[in-house]
């Protein structure tokens, strides 16, 4: 088992590895073996688009969070430049569970904002899996009312397993600080374009998720409840997760089909990890693509449009 | 009695008790304190313990009844009615749980709004209904929270929500998350145009109703004892796998925390609100 893999991956993992020995052959002997590689390859290719064409909403749960998946610092990186990261709410402390700062987007000053994630056990730690505590919530805000102050557009990055469910988070207030977020970003004089990147887990993603436009990269996930706590809840089984999964539609294809989000990004073959270059090209034609629909609308204009879409959410009937 | 029937076995005797049986639930148990209380009692004491002051779960409309005067109500948004777009099915169908839910509460969801006054200073107010799935936050909830806000804002009167609830209702999955969005836009419209809006916690509010509309209040009210939060303690005690704290979550820890502004209650839920909405309304005070 290769632990960069997920379970219906390996497949792929074991052409891959045999592709590499062969490799490694080739530069010993003297052997003519390119033929083979490139056959091989061919078949990894061809092996992967059929595992990726028909996965399931749990298999893409897992995906969206693969230990290799790029994170919001991976796309600033990639994608910005100049960026200035801010820290602290100026009040309580710096969560790092959240970075947000200034940065220049095709030279363009904008205000970026996203959950991170750790890559190894230290820095995920650090990072708290990626859930924000009230501060973190509180930062974001402020980078946000920055951003208006000085009409700068705002991106932001989702990519939570959802706010931290901790004593101390409680104490100071998170439901306060998830509660305020959705207001002010309701309101915010300045365009809003919003990116689930990985995991969209519900209110601790929400709240730096509304917006004039909400994308989905294509394996991303975007849900009220984690596929396993609402097993636990609803089959009494975590073991249930990948039924909640399906029933919770979690995924881009559905939730663009429901209209609860507007764009869906796509993936290179096999997932944003398998080619992270090729990914931030993607987004980035995405990204650029929204910024120049909205910052040519009227700020009122704008407001309008997005309290409308806000208020379009649901599903009832009148009698 | 005849000496006949006297003389006659016990167990003949059982049509004489079964009569003289107390009806079902006239008699019930406080949570608070374990005494045995006479319903029609509690029920004058809007559903609060006469001997500890515990503060039961009360229904929504039993809860706009008792908090609105008896004159000039109208219920508002009373026709939006849910629908199961997802065709959403755990170990039961979405629309059986529905079904059971508007068949055991009589209601069609989990929020009542009516337009109405209290000690005659006019208000919009809102309640939910906890044991209408377990006062779940879904699209209805949404719709008819943000009729009850545009009707304050439209008429400038101050609005009131009474919370119960577990959080979003999962069977409505994104929609559900949606509606914390789509609540707290709503009130930030109201809050611009200088309506007041009082949130009024009550046993429990957490999970997407508390981290949405509930904490939004120009003045945050909580019940005595509400469990108020954003995750259960059950998920917390599972995350830090430690004992939490005594009261932990409860309104009193809450107004200790800063994070409520004062504690009512539900006796003088009525005067109290009365008084100070006509204080954010600039009005004289109303005639207690």
């Amino acid at each position: 088992m290769n632990p960069d893999f997920l379970d219906f991956e390996q497949p792929i993992a074991e052409l891959e590895a045999k592709i590499e020995e062969l490799r490694y052959v080739g530069d010993d002997a003297e052997v003519n073996i390119q033929e083979e590689i490139s056959r091989l390859q061919a078949k990894c290719k061809s092996l992967t688009e059929s595992i990726f064409s028909k996965l399931t909403a749990w298999q893409v749960a897992q995906l969206a969070r693969h230990p290799r998946r790029p994170y919001t610092l991976d796309y600033i990186g990639r994608l910005f430049t100049d960026f200035e990261e801010l820290h602290g709410d100026r009040a309580y402390a710096d969560d790092a569970a959240i970075v947000g700062g200034m940065a220049r987007f095709d030279g363009q000053p904008v205000v970026v904002i996203g959950h991170q994630k750790g890559r190894d056990t230290k820095e995920k730690i650090r990072r708290n899996f990626g859930m924000p505590r009230p501060e973190g919530y509180r930062k974001a805000l402020r980078l946000m009312r920055l951003a208006e102050r000085f009409r700068l557009p705002v991106f932001t990055f989702i990519d939570t397993p959802g706010a931290y469910p901790g004593v101390g988070a409680e104490e100071r207030g998170q439901s306060e600080a998830i509660a305020m977020n959705l207001q002010v970003m309701a309101g915010l004089r300045t365009p809003i374009i919003c990116t689930v990147i990985g995991e969209g887990g519900s209110g601790g993603a929400l709240a730096i998720g509304v917006g004039d436009r909400v994308m989905m990269l294509q394996y991303s996930t975007y849900s009220v409840i984690s596929p396993e706590g609402c097993a636990s809840i609803l089959w009494k089984s975590a073991e249930r997760a990948s039924d909640a999964a399906e029933a919770l539609g979690i995924t881009s294809a559905r939730l663009k089909e429901l209209g609860l989000i507007d764009t869906i990004i796509p993936e290179p073959l096999g997932g944003a990890h398998r080619n992270p270059e090729q990914m931030a090209g993607n987004l980035h034609t995405a990204l650029a693509e929204a910024l120049q629909t909205f910052s040519a609308m009227d700020t009122d204009a704008l407001l309008e449009r997005r309290y409308g879409r806000l208020m379009g959410y649901g599903e009832y009937k009148e009698g | 009695m005849s000496w006949f029937e006297k003389l006659v076995p016990s167990r003949i005797r059982t049509d004489a008790t079964t009569k003289r049986a107390v009806p079902e639930g006239l008699w019930m148990r406080c949570d608070g304190c374990g005494a045995t209380l006479y319903r029609p009692e509690v029920e004058r004491h809007e559903d609060v313990c006469p001997k500890c002051s515990h503060h039961m779960r009360m229904g929504a409309r039993r809860r706009l009844d008792s908090f609105l005067d008896e004159d000039g109500r109208e219920e508002i948004a009373a026709g939006v009615e849910p629908v199961d777009v997802l065709k959403f099915r755990d170990s039961k169908k979405y629309r059986d749980r529905l079904t059971a839910a508007q068949k055991a509460t009589g209601e069609k969801d989990a929020l009542v709004v009516m337009q109405g006054r209290v000690h005659g200073v006019p208000v919009v107010a809102a309640a939910f209904d906890f044991s209408f799935m377990g006062g779940s936050m879904g699209s209805v909830v949404g719709e008819r929270f943000v009729r009850a806000v545009d009707t304050a804002a439209r008429e400038g009167i101050p609005l009131v929500c009474f919370s119960a609830s577990g959080g979003a209702r999962m069977q409505e999955a994104l929609f559900s998350l949606m509606q914390m969005a789509k609540t707290s836009a709503a009130l930030g419209r109201l809050r611009a145009k200088g309506v007041p809006y009082i949130s009024v916690m009550t046993d429990p509010t957490m999970g997407g109703v508390s981290a949405s509309l509930a904490m939004l209040g120009d003045i945050n009210v909580a019940e005595p004892g509400a469990l108020i939060g954003f995750a259960g303690p059950r998920v917390i005690q599972q995350t830090v796998r430690e004992t939490l704290p005594e009261g932990f979550q409860r309104a009193e820890f809450l107004v200790e925390k800063g994070a409520v502004d004062l504690i009512i209650d539900r006796r003088q839920m009525r005067q109290r609100l009365a008084s100070l909405m006509a204080m954010m309304t600039r009005r004289p005070a109303p005639s207690l």
